[in-house]
C-alpha cells in the first residue's frame, strides 16, 4: 500500500545558547493511507519538533518529509493538527472557532455549507447546542473536542495530534477515546498521534513507535493487531497486557533505566 | 432595581454624597475659601464664568484627543515593530524606558522654546509624549507573548503573517491595549494641562486655572478643578465603552 506519510533519515538540531542542541537523528516513520500511528518516546526527545517537521512549520536540517508523494517544503492545507493547548479563540464563538480553517483555506462550500459542515461535525464529537458558547464557558474536554472539530473542518488528509488529551482527566481522556474511533469512522484520515499514555496508544492506533532518548531515533515499532473501532474491554486483554509491557520495557530502555538486551547487567 | 438603571444611579449617588459631606467638611471646620472652597461657591464661580468653562474646556478636551490619537498610532506602530522583532525590541526598550523617565515638566520649557507660538501643537506633543509610552509596551508584551500554538495553527494552513496578525495576535491583544489606553487617557489629559500652566497662553483650562490663582479667586480655582476631573471622567468612560463593544469577551462573568 501507498505510504501518505514518509519520514526518511530525519536529522534535526536546534540552535541553542550553548551550541547546536541535536534533537532527531535517523529517524523513520511510514503511515499507509488510512493508518494511525502513535509516537511515544521520553519527555523531551523530540516528539513536538517531528510533528512540525510533517506539518511543514519547519525543515530538517537532513532528510526528507514526504506527504502523498509529494516532499513537504511548507505548510500545506491537507494537513490538521491539534494540541495539548486547544487554543481556541476566546472571542469567537465555538462554531465560529471552528469555522477558522475555512477562512484560510480555499474552499468551494458556501458560508451556509460551511456552518452546517461545522455543526455536523461538533454534534459528531457531542457538542450539539453548544455552537453559540464562547470557549470559556466549555469544560477542558468540551474545549478538546472543539478543537479536534476545527483540525478537522477542512477534510485534511493528514491529522496530527500533539497530546490532545494529556492535560485531561482519566475518565475525559477515555470518553474521548471513543470518540476519536467515532470521528475517524465518519471522516477517514491518516494520523500521527503524539502520547504520554501507552494505553491510549494501543487503544487508539494501528502502529506504535517508541522513540529513543533524545536525540531520537526510531528505536521499536509495534503493529496493534485489532485495529479499527475497539471498546475500552480490549485495553483488559492478556494481549493488552503483553503489548503494554513491551512498551513500557522499550521506554526504560530509551530513558537508559533499562538495559538494551533483557538479561544483560 | 433594573441593572441599567442601577449603572446609572449608583454612581450619581455616589457623587451627590461627596458633594454633600465635603460642603459639611468645609461648614463644620469653617474654612475660609482660600484654604477650602465649598461646592455651594463652585456654582456662582460656574454661572459667572460658564462661557470661558465652554471654550477652554473643548480646547482642553480637543487637544487632548488629538495627543492620545496620535499616541495610539505611534505607540501601536512601536509595539508592533517591538512585539515582533526580538532585536528591535532588545534595541528599543531602553530608549523607551528612559524617555518615559524624564519628567514631562521638564520637557515643557523646552518643547515651548522649540516651536515659540505653536501653541496648539506644543499642547498635542507634550500629551503624546506623556502617553505613548504605555501603549507601545502593552500593544509588545501582548504580540510578544502570544503562544506560539495561537501562530501554528494558522501557520500551519499556509496563512500569512498578515492573516495571523488581524486574525489572532491583534484580537488577543485588545485587553491589554485597553488596559494600557485607560491609564493614557489620563496620562494624555495631565499632559495637555501640564502645557497649559507651565506654559501658559491663553487656551485651555489650565490657563483659566493660572489666572484664576493671579486673581486669588479661589472659588475659580476649585471650579476649574472640578471642570477637570469632570472631563477625565467624560474620556475614561468612553474607552471603557469602547472596551465593552470591542473587548469585551475578555470579561469573565464574576462568580
Ligand atoms: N525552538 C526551540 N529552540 C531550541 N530548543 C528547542 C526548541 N524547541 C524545542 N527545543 C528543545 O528540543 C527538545 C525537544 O523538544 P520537543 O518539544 O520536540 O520535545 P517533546 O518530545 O515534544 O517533549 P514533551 O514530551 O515534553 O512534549 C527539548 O529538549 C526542547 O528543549
Ligand atoms: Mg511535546
Amino acid at each position: 500500500m501507498n505510504n501518505l506519510i514518509e519520514i526518511k533519515g530525519v536529522r534535526h538540531a536546534y540552535t541553542t545558547a550553548d551550541g547546536p542542541l541535536p534533537v532527531l537523528d535517523g529517524l523513520e516513520i511510514a503511515v499507509p493511507e488510512g493508518g494511525f500511528v502513535a509516537v511515544v518516546g521520553p519527555s523531551g526527545c523530540g516528539k513536538s519538533t517531528l510533528t512540525r517537521l510533517v506539518a511543514g512549520l519547519m525543515m530538517p536540517d537532513v532528510g526528507e518529509v514526504w506527504l502523498h508523494g509529494e516532499r513537504v517544503k511548507g505548510p500545506r492545507s491537507t494537513v490538521g493538527m491539534a494540541f495539548q493547548n486547544p487554543v481556541l479563540l476566546e472571542w469567537r464563538t465555538i462554531l465560529q472557532n471552528v469555522m477558522l480553517p475555512l477562512e484560510i483555506v480555499p474552499t468551494k462550500l458556501s458560508r451556509k455549507e460551511q456552518k452546517e459542515r461545522a455543526r455536523y461535525l461538533l454534534a459528531l464529537v457531542g457538542l450539539e447546542g453548544f455552537e453559540d458558547k464562547r470557549p470559556s464557558e466549555l469544560s477542558g474536554g468540551m474545549r478538546q473536542r472543539a478543537s479536534l472539530c476545527r483540525s478537522l473542518v477542512h477534510k485534511p488528509e493528514v491529522l496530527i495530534l500533539d497530546e490532545p488529551f494529556g492535560a485531561l482527566d482519566a475518565f475525559t481522556r477515555e470518553d474521548l477515546w471513543q470518540t476519536m474511533h467515532k470521528v475517524k469512522e465518519a471522516e477517514p484520515f491518516t494520523g500521527v498521534l503524539i502520547t504520554h499514555d501507552l494505553r491510549e496508544s494501543i487503544f487508539l492506533a494501528d502502529q506504535v513507535v517508541v522513540l529513543s532518548g533524545r536525540p531520537a531515533r526510531t528505536q521499536y515499532v509495534l503493529d496493534v493487531p485489532n485495529t479499527g473501532p475497539r471498546d475500552l474491554e480490549h485495553l483488559y486483554t492478556p494481549e493488552a497486557a503483553e503489548m503494554l509491557a513491551v512498551l513500557r520495557h522499550q521506554i526504560e530502555v530509551a530513558q537508559g533505566r533499562a538495559p538494551v538486551e533483557e538479561g544483560v547487567a | 432595581m433594573n441593572p441599567g438603571l442601577r449603572k446609572f444611579f449608583v454612581p450619581v449617588l455616589a457623587v451627590v454624597i461627596f458633594l454633600i459631606l465635603w460642603e459639611a467638611l468645609v461648614w463644620v471646620m469653617g474654612w475660609p475659601n482660600y484654604k477650602m472652597a465649598s461646592p455651594s461657591d463652585l456654582v456662582p464661580a460656574y454661572a459667572k464664568y460658564w462661557n470661558l468653562f465652554f471654550i477652554m474646556g473643548w480646547q482642553t478636551l480637543w487637544r487632548t484627543v488629538v495627543g492620545l490619537v496620535l499616541a495610539i498610532i505611534v505607540g501601536v506602530g512601536i509595539g508592533m515593530v517591538m512585539g515582533f522583532s526580538r532585536t528591535m525590541r532588545e534595541a528599543l526598550y531602553p530608549l523607551l524606558v528612559g524617555f518615559n523617565a524624564i519628567p514631562k515638566a521638564t520637557v515643557v520649557p523646552i518643547v515651548a522654546l522649540m516651536f515659540v507660538g505653536a501653541h496648539d501643537f506644543n499642547t498635542v506633543l507634550i500629551a503624546f509624549m506623556i502617553s505613548f509610552f504605555p501603549i507601545a509596551v502593552s500593544i509588545s508584551i501582548g504580540l510578544s507573548t502570544l503562544e506560539p500554538e495561537y501562530r501554528d495553527i494558522l501557520r500551519a494552513l499556509g496563512a500569512s503573517q498578515a492573516t495571523i496578525f488581524w486574525k489572532i495576535a491583534l484580537p488577543k491583544t485588545l485587553p491589554e491595549f485597553f488596559g494600557a489606553l485607560k491609564v493614557a487617557v489620563t496620562l494624555a489629559f495631565i499632559g495637555t494641562n501640564l502645557m497649559e500652566i507651565v506654559s501658559p497662553h491663553g487656551r485651555g483650562l489650565g490657563a483659566l486655572f493660572d489666572s484664576a490663582k493671579t486673581n486669588s479667586d479661589y472659588p475659580l480655582m476649585f471650579a476649574v478643578l472640578i471642570a477637570l476631573a469632570g472631563l477625565g471622567i467624560l474620556l475614561y468612560y468612553i474607552v471603557v465603552w469602547l472596551e465593552n463593544t470591542f473587548a469585551g469577551w475578555a470579561e469573565r462573568q464574576p462568580g
